[in-house]
């Protein structure tokens, strides 16, 4: 009885023997956004941990906290986990440091393609790539003889055709609510057009256009196919809505379809719940969504050994085959070895078609900005579309001369 | 008390009021007339997951030099206070020489975002403050002339509102009005529009809001009014009531002038809060429909990726200002009797 014990004993241990990285010192202090597939990354750096500390923020407010927490020195997170959009301010302020020695010392399953290099410096290694796509009701669209949409304007027409036949009132749903997501809707819609944010070679704003009016009719289109309360409905929300069965078509991003599809719920919707690829929009060929990567940085202001720690933590899951095998349907992996399954549909199909990545510019924050607030007017009926888009960009003229954009 | 010991008692809190209100008030009024040096671009080769292209970035080594020499930015003087965002002094002049009409002039300048939110700001405070004053006064009443044995339930009942917090009584009411909601879905019917969103309307919202806050607000008129009532003397209303005095002379008569200074305090105290109403806002997620000055300072420290402190700060102390200019006249009549006692 007691060899047994013994034995198992040494099992249990040579398996923490075998994850440990063997970190002796330092502290691991992880800031990031809150999804299935970002806690299991998080966990996976855990089991490395060796004797260094390890703590973890998950929260929804992100990035609210992590310009000020990284500005701090030391700053309370050694590691943030940002996106295309999350890591400009860090950069523009200089909060982050670059990671080349690191790699080439322990970023051995680490690819090439993981990393973000800017001007040959490595700033971030990415792990996992995201989007913006449709999912349908494959048992309303059948019903009622409608093929999968794959522009947005075959969208429109099988959303009216759905509410004409009295099937569903708000057919369509995506994150309307004003400020960021909508912003964000309005970025996609803008990019399927073609369009370009800024002036060539500068900063001068460049959205009120016949593309920009295109985009925001667009917008109001779909919104008129929505529930009503639209502009307060976040991903969460419609999230929700499609759950209920009160959506046959929706635009949500890849990395909610885990939550979406799980066990929980009418096992009816989920079974004819069917993710497709990005819709594209006014004849163009580019998808009208934009393509994101999710990654660790490193804070600058925290020491050398905590940054080492931390890094090997970090890149210890950044490399894992193991966690992405086990989690092949969180998330759309970078990380080799990764079999992409049927929820990566949208992301594969948006890189085949071409999709552009999120615009990575120091001044787009600003831009996403004025957008969230300054188009909901038009939305809600009380302004015209060109006032509208002259509204952004005095709003966005505004605050980048005031941050010296301009 | 002699002017000794009451400096001493009064010390610590006045330390305490410097410390952590009168300093940051005032840096808050020196970053103001700040703004960001001139971002120095550069173009450089950029690579992700999708592929590379060259784009620019900030030039951190040039930046780090302007910041150690001057680190709190550029002097921009009263820059912040007057453009688009705030003030608008340019914008508004040049709707004045285009507008045909007033109505016109005033639509043009309501679309500005100071004056969006200043508007909203204001009807808050302008209905919301009276309508507190006036319900807290009846509920006060009533209550006062209910039998002790139940009074009180009724009491802790009538400060619920007070107890709950502002956001999660914001919510249970954002979740009511919710297309799906039980007060939203019976508008619906009633109105008989089934595309009917109390959210996505901007009128419905401000009302939803107004209510909310008088809900919210009145309990603490409530509290202060019957405790108030609690001192009002006897042997006059007995008298009164002997002259033969209706209930609503005695009221207006003998009951209203001793509470008098209560009520200015009151009114005082609900002005300066509704002129900082935030919380329903976020609560309702009115962010669309509805902004208040506040909510302008929230969202450029927070709903922006680039933090815009020097607009902040603008809006801050243009709040401030505004408290001031709000309570002016009711200060002053206090002031002119706190004299006349004398």
């Amino acid at each position: 009885m007691k060899k047994i014990l013994v034995t198992l004993l040494f099992v249990l241990f040579g398996t923490v023997a075998n994850a440990d990285c063997n970190i002796k010192s330092g502290s691991i202090n992880i800031l990031a956004n809150d999804f299935p597939a970002l806690r299991t990354l998080v966990e996976t750096a855990k089991e490395c941990k060796g004797s260094a500390d390890f703590k973890v923020t998950h929260s929804a407010e992100h990035n609210k906290i992590a310009v000020p927490a990284l500005t701090a020195n030391p700053s309370e997170f050694s590691v943030r986990v940002a996106a295309n959009s999350s890591i400009v301010p860090l950069m523009n302020a200089d909060l982050i440091r670059p990671m080349n020695d690191l790699v080439k010392k322990y970023g051995k399953g680490i690819q090439e393609s993981q990393l973000i290099t800017i001007d040959g410096k490595v700033m971030a290694v990415a792990f996992m790539a995201n989007t913006q796509h449709l999912y349908v009701r494959t048992d309303v669209l059948e019903e009622n003889g409608i093929a999968v949409p794959k522009t947005y304007e075959e969208v429109v027409a099988a959303a009216e055709k759905i509410r004409a036949a009295g099937k569903m009132k708000y057919p369509y749903a995506a994150a309307y609510k004003a400020g960021w997501n909508l912003a964000e809707e309005f970025v996609n819609m803008y990019i399927g057009h073609g369009g370009e944010f800024f002036k060539a070679g500068g900063a001068q704003p460049n959205i009120n256009n016949a593309k920009g009016v295109a985009t925001l009719n667009m917008l109001k289109k779909l919104a008129d196919l929505s529930n009503p309360d639209y502009l307060t409905h976040d991903s969460e929300a419609i999230k929700v809505e499609w759950e209920a069965g009160n959506v046959a078509i929706m635009t949500l991003w890849a990395s909610r379809s885990g939550t979406l599809l799980d066990d929980e719920g009418d096992a009816k919707i989920t079974a004819a719940t069917k993710l497709v690829a990005p819709a594209t929009v006014g004849g163009g060929n580019i998808p009208a969504a934009t393509l994101w990567w999710d990654g660790f940085t490193l804070a600058k202001n925290r020491s050398d050994a905590d940054a080492e720690a931390s890094f090997r933590a970090m890149a210890h899951a950044a490399s894992s085959k193991e966690m992405v095998a086990k989690a092949a349907d969180q998330a759309v992996w970078l990380v080799e070895g990764f079999v992409p399954g049927p929820k990566s549909v949208g992301v594969i199909e948006a890189v085949k078609m071409g999709a552009k990545p999120y615009p990575m510019l120091p001044q787009m924050g600003l831009m996403h900005g004025a957008l969230g607030s300054e188009i909901v007017e038009f939305l809600q009926g009380n302004e015209s579309a060109e006032q509208a888009l002259k509204d952004v960009e005095a709003a966005y003229i505004t605050k980048a001369k005031e941050q010296g954009f301009l | 008390m002699p002017n000794r010991s009451f400096f001493w008692f009064f010390f610590p809190a006045g330390l305490a009021m410097i410390l952590f209100i009168g300093l940051p008030i005032i840096s808050t009024g020196i970053q103001s007339f700040y703004a960001q040096h001139d971002q120095i671009l550069i173009e450089v080769k950029k690579c992700d997951p999708f592929g590379c292209k060259t784009s620019v970035v900030v030039d951190q080594e040039a930046t780090s030099k302007l910041k150690e020499e001057k680190p709190l930015g550029k002097f921009n003087g009263f820059g912040t206070y007057i453009d688009r965002n705030h003030l608008a002094s340019d914008q508004v002049s040049e709707f004045w020489n285009e507008s045909k009409s007033v109505g016109e002039f005033i639509g043009k300048v309501g679309n500005l975002p100071f004056y969006k939110a200043l508007v909203f700001t204001l009807t808050y405070c302008v209905i919301v403050t009276p309508c507190v004053l006036l319900l807290g006064f009846i509920i006060a009443l009533s209550l006062n002339a209910i039998s002790r044995k139940i009074r009180g339930p009724l009491i802790f009942g009538t400060i619920l509102p007070m107890i709950v917090t502002p956001l999660v009584g914001s919510l249970v009411l954002f979740w009511m009005i919710d297309a799906e909601g039980i007060i939203g879905a019976n508008l619906q019917i009633l109105m008989n529009d089934p595309y009917l969103s109390v959210k996505s309307s901007k009128s419905l919202t401000w009302i939803t809001i107004i209510i909310y806050g008088v809900w919210h607000h009145s309990p603490f008129a409530f509290v202060v009014f019957y405790a108030a009532l609690q001192t009002v003397p006897q042997e006059p209303l007995e008298a009164s009531i002997i002259d033969g005095a209706s209930r609503f002379q005695r009221v207006k008569h003998i009951v209203l002038p001793h509470i008098y200074p209560v009520v200015t305090f009151v009114a005082l105290i609900s002005l300066m809060d509704n002129f900082r109403v935030f919380e329903p806002i976020i609560g309702f997620s009115a962010e669309g429909s509805a902004q208040s000055l506040s909510w302008l300072i929230y969202d450029n420290l927070v709903n922006e990726e680039v933090i815009l402190f020097g607009s902040a700060a603008a809006t801050s102390i243009m709040t401030i200002i505004g408290i001031s200019i709000i309570l002016t006249p009711v200060l002053l009549r206090t002031w002119k009797e706190f004299r006349t006692n004398r």
